[in-house]
This record gives C-alpha cells, sequence and structure tokens, in this order.
C-alpha cells in the first residue's frame, strides 16, 4: 500500500474554472453548468513561448501552478510526474498534413514540440526547475496510471511531487478515432505520508492507493454529484473527479480506477 | 535504490537480433547502417532491423499490427525473453508482474500512411484504421502486456529520447513501494517519417554514417530498435539472472530545464542525472568502468557530454558511443545501450567508438576509438532527451 497526502489540488474543465471555484459544484452546493474551460497564457513562460504556448500547455500549466501555490511550496521544488492520453493533437496533425502533402517538408518548431514531454518541458522551464520529470500516457486508464505512478514516486522518494494530467480534444480527422469531448486537466501536489512536510501546508486529503488484479465495476468509480457525473467520460483527465469531489467535501471515499489489466485501488481520509 | 536483478534481457537493432549477433557486431566492428531509403527519404543513414516487414504479430493481435508493435513482438521473442517472464509469471502471479515501457513516437507511422490515404472529400481517416491499436502511445504497453500474458499496473513512458531509459525510474518506484513483484521494462521506436523528416528540418542528420565524438561529426544517423529487461528485486529472489549477478544498481534522472531541444550549455542536467544515478546506487565515480555515451554524434550534444563526463568522472573512465553501429533508436536507445552495457560487463570489454578518424580535440574525457579488453563491472549508460530530459542508469554484477 501507497500512502500519500495531498498538499495542493486544482481542476479546470467545462463549468469548473479552478479550484476556488469549483469545490461548490464538487460538493453539490452549488449545480453545475456549462461554461467552456478557458486557461490563461502562462505567465511563467517568456512572452515569445506564452504566445506559442497551445491548450495543452496552457491547460497543464494552470492548473500546476494553482496547485503547487496551494500547498505552499515554491513553484521549483516538486519532482513532477505528467500524464496525458492524446498528446498535443494540433502539432501532431499540423505535422502529419504537411507530411501528406507533396513537398513532405516539416517544421522544425512544430517536430520539437510534437515530443509527448514538451508540456513537462515547458514547465520545468517555466519554473526554472532541474527536478525529474516523467510523461506518462495510458490511453483512457491515463488518470489512474499517473495517479499510481505519481504516489509511488512521492512515497518512495520521500519528496514533494506534482502530478499533472490534462488532455483536449484533437483535430479532425483524428478526434473521429479518438474522441475528446472538452478539455480537462486535474493537479494534486503529493507528499510522503511519513515524512514531515515543513513549510507546507497541511494535508487536505490522505490517500491510500494500492493496485489489484481484475478491472472495476463501470461506474463503481463515478463522480457522484450530477453535472461532474456527465463529465467523467468525455475526456480521461476527468476521471479524476471521484477523487476531487472527496477533496472538495473533506469526506472519506473509496473507490477503484480501471487500469490496464486491474484496478487501482483509492481510499480517501480527511 | 536496492539492486533490481535483470532476470531477462533481449535487444534488437540494425546489428542483429538478440545478444550473439549483436556482440559479434561489436567485436568485430560491423556496422549495421546503411543510405536512406525509408518512407520517401532518401537522404542520410539509417539503422533499420532486417525482417520488420515480413514478421507476423499473434494473430489474437493482429488488430495491434504496425511497425512498432512488430519490433517489440520480434523483441519479445528473441533470447528466450517470453519464455523467462512465464516463468516468473507462474512463479508470481500475472497480476504482479508490471509494464513500464518507453517509446516516443509509438505507432505514428501507420497514421502517417492513414493520413496518406484520408477520404478525398470528407477528409476523414480509413475506416480500417485502428488509432488505439497502434498510434496511441497505450499501444506498446497494452501490446506487451496481452502478448506476455500479464495483468499487473501497465504504462506508456514517452519522454522522447530518454523514453525507455527513464521506466527503469519509474519501474524502480513501483517495486519499492510493493505495487509490482517484478516489471518488464524497455520499449521499442520504429522507422518513421516523422522522426527522419524532423530531424533532417532541425539540420541534425548527418548525410553519411553517424561518427559520434569525431571531430567532423556532423549529426544522427537514425535508428530503430526494441529491447526489454525483465526487473526482480534481488532481496526477494536469488535466481539466476541473464548474465551472472547482472543488477541495475543505480537511476537517475534530472531536466535541463533549458531548451526544447538544444543541450544545456554547461551541461549541468546530465550531470546532475549522472550523480543521481551514482547517489542511488551508493557508488563513488571511481567505481565506474566505462561509461556508454548518449553520443548521438551532433556537434552540440557530444560536445555537452564530454563536459559532463568530465565534471563527474574526469578523464581517467573510458567512454564511447554505440550510435556508430546501431544509428540513434530514438526512445529505445535506453535499453538497447542497456543491452550493449550487460554485453561489455559479461565480456569484459569496451567497444571503441566506430568510425572515428579524430576525437574531437576540445574534448577532455577518455574517448575510446577501438575496441579494448578491460575489467568491466559497472557501466553507466546515459540517455538524453528532446525537451532536457536526462537520464542514468548504472548496470554492474553484484557477485
Amino acid at each position: 500500500m501507497i500512502r500519500v497526502n495531498v498538499l495542493g489540488v486544482s481542476v479546470l474543465g467545462p463549468g469548473l474554472p479552478g479550484w476556488v471555484d469549483s469545490v461548490p459544484i464538487l460538493t453539490g452546493v452549488q449545480d453545475w453548468t456549462y461554461a467552456e474551460a478557458i486557461p490563461p497564457p502562462p505567465a511563467l513562460l517568456p512572452a515569445n513561448e506564452r504566445r506559442r504556448a497551445g491548450l495543452l500547455i496552457r491547460l497543464a500549466m494552470a492548473v500546476a501552478e494553482e496547485a503547487v501555490a496551494m500547498a505552499g511550496i515554491p513553484l521549483n521544488v516538486p519532482r513532477g510526474v505528467f500524464a496525458c492520453s492524446n498528446g498535443d493533437g494540433v502539432v501532431l496533425d499540423a505535422i502529419l498534413r504537411s507530411m501528406a502533402a507533396p513537398e513532405g517538408q516539416i517544421s522544425p518548431t512544430l517536430f520539437h514540440n510534437s515530443v509527448h514531454n514538451a508540456v513537462a518541458a515547458n514547465w520545468m522551464i517555466g519554473v526554472g526547475s532541474m527536478r525529474p520529470a516523467t510523461s506518462i500516457g495510458m490511453h483512457d486508464d491515463t488518470f489512474a496510471a499517473g495517479l499510481l505512478k505519481a504516489a509511488a514516486e512521492a512515497a518512495h522518494e520521500g519528496e514533494m511531487l506534482l502530478f499533472c494530467t490534462y488532455d483536449a480534444p484533437m483535430p479532425e480527422p483524428l478526434n473521429a478515432k479518438r474522441v475528446t469531448a472538452f478539455p480537462f486537466a486535474v493537479a494534486l501536489v503529493m507528499a510522503p505520508a511519513d515524512v514531515p512536510s515543513g513549510e507546507a501546508r497541511p494535508p487536505l486529503a490522505r490517500l491510500t492507493l494500492r493496485y489489484a488484479g481484475g478491472r472495476s465495476e463501470p461506474e463503481a468509480w463515478f463522480p457522484k454529484m450530477p453535472g461532474p457525473r456527465s463529465l467523467v467520460t468525455g475526456n480521461p483527465a476527468a476521471r479524476g473527479l471521484r477523487l476531487l469531489e472527496a477533496i472538495a467535501s473533506g469526506s472519506a471515499d473509496r473507490f477503484a480506477l480501471p487500469l490496464a489489466g486491474g484496478r487501482v485501488e483509492v481510499e480517501v481520509t480527511p | 535504490m536496492r539492486p533490481l536483478a535483470i532476470r531477462a534481457l533481449s535487444a534488437i537493432s540494425a546489428i542483429g537480433r538478440g545478444a550473439e549477433p549483436m556482440f559479434d557486431a561489436l567485436s568485430n566492428r560491423r556496422g549495421g547502417l546503411s543510405p536512406c531509403d525509408f518512407a520517401g527519404v532518401t537522404s542520410g543513414w539509417i539503422g533499420r532491423v532486417p525482417g520488420v516487414e515480413s514478421h507476423a504479430v499473434p494473430p489474437r493481435l493482429a488488430h495491434f499490427d504496425c511497425r512498432n508493435n512488430r519490433l517489440a513482438d520480434m523483441a519479445l521473442h528473441t533470447d528466450g525473453f517470453a519464455a523467462r517472464v512465464a516463468e516468473a509469471r507462474a512463479r508470481l502471479g500475472a497480476d504482479r508482474i508490471g509494464v513500464v515501457v518507453g517509446t516516443s513516437t509509438s505507432g505514428v507511422g501507420a497514421l502517417e500512411d492513414a493520413y496518406v490515404a484520408r477520404d478525398p472529400v470528407s477528409g476523414a481517416l480509413p475506416p480500417d484504421f485502428d488509432f488505439v491499436h497502434t498510434h496511441d502511445l497505450s499501444s506498446l504497453a497494452s501490446y506487451v502486456r496481452e502478448a506476455l500474458d500479464l495483468a499487473g499496473p501497465a504504462l506508456t513512458v514517452s519522454a522522447a529520447c530518454a523514453s525507455s531509459a527513464r521506466c527503469f525510474v519509474d519501474a524502480a518506484h513501483f517495486i519499492e513501494t510493493g505495487v509490482c513483484d517484478a516489471v518488464v521494462v524497455g520499449g521499442a521506436d520504429s522507422l518513421c517519417g516523422m522522426t527522419l523528416r524532423g530531424f533532417a528540418s532541425l539540420g541534425l542528420v548527418s548525410p553519411r554514417a553517424c561518427r559520434p565524438c569525431d571531430t567532423a561529426r556532423d549529426g544522427v544517423s537514425i535508428g530503430e530498435a526494441a529491447g526489454f529487461a525483465l526487473l526482480e528485486p534481488l532481496w526477494t529472489n536469488s535466481g539466476r539472472t541473464a548474465v551472472p549477478g547482472l543488477a541495475v544498481l543505480g537511476t537517475g534522472s534530472s531536466s535541463d530545464a533549458h531548451h526544447m531541444s538544444a543541450p544545456h550549455p554547461e551541461a549541468l542536467g546530465a550531470v546532475l542525472a549522472m550523480r543521481a544515478a551514482l547517489a542511488d546506487a551508493g557508488l563513488a565515480p571511481e567505481a565506474i568502468d566505462y561509461v556508454n555515451l548518449h553520443g548521438t554524434g551532433t556537434r552540440a550534444n557530444d560536445a555537452m557530454e564530454d563536459r559532463a563526463v568530465m565534471t563527474v568522472f574526469g578523464s581517467g573512465v573510458p567512454g564511447s558511443a554505440t550510435k556508430g553501429w546501431t544509428g540513434h533508436t530514438m526512445g529505445s536507445s535506453g535499453i538497447l545501450e542497456l543491452a550493449i552495457s550487460a554485453l561489455c560487463i559479461e565480456h569484459d570489454m569496451v567497444p571503441g567508438c566506430l568510425a572515428v578518424d579524430e576525437v574531437d580535440p576540445s574534448f577532455e574525457a577518455l574517448v575510446v576509438t577501438v575496441n579494448e579488453h578491460r575489467t568491466v563491472r559497472r557501466v553507466i549508460s546515459n540517455s538524453f532527451g528532446f525537451g532536457g530530459i536526462n537520464c542514468s542508469l548504472i548496470l554492474g554484477r553484484t557477485s
């Protein structure tokens, strides 16, 4: 079993514009209504990169910044686990279109931004951190894979860690093959449960995780509130909504998220 | 970290399928590069794996069929790897063995073909194109998991050219926290138009076979490779290993925080990764017998890496790059070069850089350009990638 504390959290998605304004919706105090998620240009990046930053980078950096700030630690302290299913579909589509054209030339800038770890790189450059950062993907199970990986790393290394997961719809013709209904991003700052958190704020929640064989029942891990429930299958990162509800309400919960041939069992305690 | 035994190991590249042909090519200094004839690209040289076109994946996994998964499948069925995993599965249980594998471009080659075959009116991709089982990043981890009948946690690491090195770090976290009792690590990256044209667009492809560390080096040769290792803690089981006593002794990872594709000018990220791996293994720099360089053959990478190696090891530890044999196999270079490092340990040999006329005179660290027979107990192998990710792995004998 892995035990970690959650010190910071953020969410950005339709009708969920950052943590503070999302808490009433995640706790059922306020009804969810659709509103487009518009992440700001990342202030952490230099002007040129800021202008160029696409939706995916903006999404990830917005939630990462809010979560780390909430944890009360400097932005460049945590290690990073970045999880995304689709990667940057806008960049991928542009490269594939130009390659399918007769001349077949690729833009060098698009090419180096096509790597899956481009988002992690932008964050690390933006905050000036030389800490380790990994970048993973596992299709619909990306949230569960990233959460398990992040918790294992924070617990074993005994260090603060930023888990950031994000996905956005890809342009056609890609979206028809891999439907992503809307942009969504979640970030959590974790600390190992058995290490004093020093200057950081007290935990928002405590997580206990384990992996077990056998897929979890469909819907057993769906969010409890109707708004979040309507979002949970529209974006791989939205699979984090059940956990976010528990953190927002400060209540205990227990559920299991599907991952590959099995499931990640999550226990949340206040 | 505590040493992780390498129970099984396999790798395929342009210099052969498995340890024996690979060692034969290294010992006889026979490279695997040839002029590029792939995906309509005719400039530069490539390291192409023979037989991928005719290799068939098992019928039950036919929906995964693409060049990248064929390459992975070939590696799984090399040097008895799948059989060794089956033994571990019988002993530990399928859901106790994880799959943490790396790739930079997954099956994008299949997606490139699908874009060419778009419907001329609607622009739609062909109806029979299977996105999730070919191009999607999960494809590799899912393929390996299903091919080996495993049920543990599975995920794909995609961190550019450090992908299959970084997955050792991620797998170690799963083992150390008890999530898994063993993990299949490694990865695959296959030739594709995107990588060939992308590196060409950056002006980083050599017009001839690449010559890492040469004073006249002028870029990379793109290659393809796949390889896998079965990691299991030594502290729970003292069973046999791929090479007697072979284990991963330490891992180190860092970020440059500098630029998307240019290395850190002072090599700080590479220095941090190597020092982190040494600290993780509890070893002093003097304990390392050979540095397997990332050594891509670009002006900037090799100069940066020389500076980093000099900073950490000084000029006394021999180093070389093996990409002159295999080409730069992108995200699979970490596992391929770990397999090469295992051969160096098994045979007490350091393979000198291939086709080097003159080592860059500005280099200060010790670069070997002929094969040397000397005691090799521990190797550090470097992998660096776009986005400024650096990973170093230390491999050695524990007995």
